[in-house]
């Protein structure tokens, strides 16, 4: 079963068209990436589907709720993790994610923060001002937010952007392990290579079009190459 | 291009953009305007007071005041029928009737102060409104002044204080359909400013503080890249903008608080000597008015900081903020300045239009307004606030639900239909 249907998107800013037409589904559990150069249209995509902007043409379903029509209903089952997000500055990681968690089934709120506390895995210094937290930790706090609520699908734009090789180790691995546990990814990456090791399916875009989708591997075989940077390269041309 | 001259052209290039030069343009503008009321103000001081008068003792001594009045003020008035005197003055914009009666000269001849009646005719309580009666007040002293005179160069036998002050002001004003006894006009406008003084400036620290508190979060969240997180969370658009302004309300009225207590305490001591009068001459709130009054602060702190709000959405960073929070501040300030100068009932018709337009002003009117009964200005005031403060959260709603707010997309198709024109 898909648990997105994305049908000939089309997301405009004033003249520019920054998605062209695309069109892509995504099974539940899977981790989807969306590769491309800066300006391809990888954001405004992801944007899209996190109820950010609205959609100009084409049509997005996730959990088969329609995303133009029902935009409250699809934040309750998505999280979006921005490729800049910063959190409260003057809250400590755990209120910060406290505060997150409110938004949420009041029910299942000690339970969601336990969760993202083990996620960000920041030890003592969860109970630290967010202020006072170097760019990995910070990384791993919004990871931690995003992923806690155990969504349905969760949207992550470069989730390691910035990290250095031990942080976005972790960060992959928690991503594999939410994936197992039934959550659908879409994530998008400049990272080829941290694509090819996630991803089940990719679907390379550039100037606001996809230009091929498929199982990483098999890309390989097709286009003869030994990476997906050698694939993208190839497409490109 | 030398190294200096490329830093000084950079540096010109970064200072001088649209958002540093509007509010100078604007502050010009209004000050360009403000020039032009305080020239008609001029204007009204050269003019002499139009008076009317009876002179009933018709003596040397009263002929000395009636001459001071021909001379100096413009007399529209002259004959023996007290209320058609004030009729006239009432409907031709004068400014205050005199009668001196028949008594006069006699009394101070028996070393008894001559009895002048004065009937003021108030038109408003600002400071500016005061002027015509200030100049009806110096004509009187000049009368006092030159019946002293002539007293002593007649050699005249009375008393060293009557010689000194030969006249006494019996003074009742009209304002507004009250009829106060004893007191000028000059007393009532401080009696009237001591009592509507906190509210204005009150009114304008809270705008302001809780004010650019709305703007500076909407740009903290764009700053520190948490809106976006914030706006694909479960929680409706219409919560965040109602959770924002009631948030900014609350410290603002706590703030608010803490310096009326300050403010409230210091202009105590002005008030104290005023209160006997004022009560006298029934110039005081009911508990019915100061709920109005409160109605008033409310609707319009909350209209306030709707418009911030949406001034906040064009926040791009904490650095805009403070630009935006400009158009804020100066709309509080206008409509201080204006109606501590002048009363609404004074104002010019354009004036009039704009002081009731900017919503900031309606509870700095309304003390004034309900002293004298002026209960439509105030409801109707209210009800135009209320219009307000919807319409820019249903606009800052709007907003939200929108792009602009991430994206500051303008409207295509109006771009497009300059781009044709």
């Amino acid at each position: 079963m898909a648990a997105v249907i994305v049908k000939n998107l089309v997301k405009s800013y004033g003249e520019i068209q920054a998605v062209k037409g695309i069109s892509f589904n995504i099974s539940k559990g899977e981790i989807f990436g969306l590769i491309g150069p800066n300006g391809a249209g990888k954001t405004t995509t992801l944007r899209v589907l996190s109820t950010l902007l609205q959609i100009n043409s084409g049509s997005v379903k996730i959990l088969d709720i329609d995303l133009a029509k029902k935009p409250e209903e699809i934040r309750k089952i998505i999280s979006y993790l921005p490729e800049d997000a910063g959190a409260y500055k003057n809250l400590t990681g755990r209120k910060y994610l406290e505060f997150i968690a409110n938004f949420f089934d009041s029910k299942e709120n000690k339970k969601i923060i336990t969760r993202g506390i083990k996620i960000a895995d920041l030890g003592a210094r969860i109970d630290d001002k967010v202020d006072t937290y170097s760019k990995g930790m910070k990384r791993r706090l919004l990871v931690g937010r995003a992923l806690m609520t155990d969504p349905a699908l969760a949207i992550l734009d470069e989730p390691t952007s910035g990290l250095d090789v031990i942080n976005a180790q972790e960060i992959r691995k928690i991503i594999k392990n939410i994936s197992k546990g039934g959550t659908t990814v879409l994530l998008s990456s400049h990272n080829m290579l941290e694509v090819e090791f996630l991803c089940d399916r990719i679907a390379l875009i550039a100037d606001g079009v996809i230009i091929e989708e498929g199982i990483p591997k098999k890309l390989m075989e097709k286009y003869n190459a030994s990476n997906i940077e050698e694939v993208f390269t190839e497409v490109v041309k | 291009m030398s190294s200096l001259g490329n830093i000084v052209f950079k540096e010109i290039r970064e200072l001088l953009t649209p958002a540093t030069l509007l509010p100078i343009i604007i502050m010009a503008i209004i000050f360009m305007s403000m020039g032009n009321t305080i020239g008609g103000i001029e204007d009204e001081i050269e003019e002499p007071p139009i008076i009317g008068y009876i002179d009933y003792d018709n003596s040397n001594l009263s002929k000395i005041a009636t001459n001071i009045l021909d001379k100096s003020a413009k007399v529209i008035y002259n004959s023996t029928n007290k209320e058609e005197g004030i009729k006239t003055l009432e409907e031709n914009d004068g400014v205050a009737f005199i009668l001196i009666q028949k008594n006069f000269s006699n009394n101070i001849f028996k070393g008894n102060p001559g009895e002048i009646e004065i009937y003021w005719i108030m038109r408003g309580a600002g400071i500016l409104d005061s002027i015509s009666s200030s100049v009806v007040g110096l004509l009187l002293d000049e009368i006092n002044n030159n019946i002293s005179r002539d007293l002593i160069q007649e050699n005249i036998e009375v008393n060293a204080t009557t010689v000194l002050q030969p006249t006494f002001r019996n003074q009742t004003t009209h304002f507004k359909g009250k009829e106060i006894t004893g007191m000028p006009p000059e007393d009532i406008s401080g009696i009237l400013s001591s009592q509507s003084t906190l509210i204005p400036i009150v009114m304008m620290m809270i705008i302001i503080m809780s004010g650019s508190m709305v703007i500076s979060s909407m740009a903290l969240e764009k700053e520190n890249k948490t809106l976006e997180t914030l706006l694909t969370l479960p929680v409706k658009r219409t919560s965040i903008v109602a959770g924002k302004i009631i948030a900014s309300a609350f410290i603002g009225l706590i703030l608010a608080v803490i310096y009326m207590l300050g403010l409230g305490y210091y202009l105590m001591g002005f008030q104290m000597t005023d209160s006997a009068g004022a009560a006298q001459a029934s110039l005081y709130l009911e508990a019915s008015d100061l709920l109005l009054i409160g109605l008033s602060v409310f609707v319009t702190l909350i209209a306030a900081l709707s418009f911030c709000m949406l001034l906040g959405t064009l926040a791009k960073n904490y650095k805009s903020a403070q630009t935006l929070t400009f158009p804020v501040t100066m709309l509080t300030l206008i409509p201080m300045f204006i109606t501590m100068f002048k009363d609404f009932d004074t104002l010019p018709l354009a004036l009039k239009g704009i002081l009731f337009g900017i919503p900031f002003s309606h509870p700095m009117m309304a003390p004034r307004a309900l002293i004298f009964d002026d209960y439509l200005l105030v409801i109707s005031g209210i009800v135009y606030v209320s219009i307000f403060a919807i319409v820019m959260i249903l606009i800052s709603v709007w907003i939200f639900k929108t792009d602009r707010l991430l994206t500051g997309s303008t409207n295509t198709n109006l771009k497009k239909l300059f781009r044709k024109k």
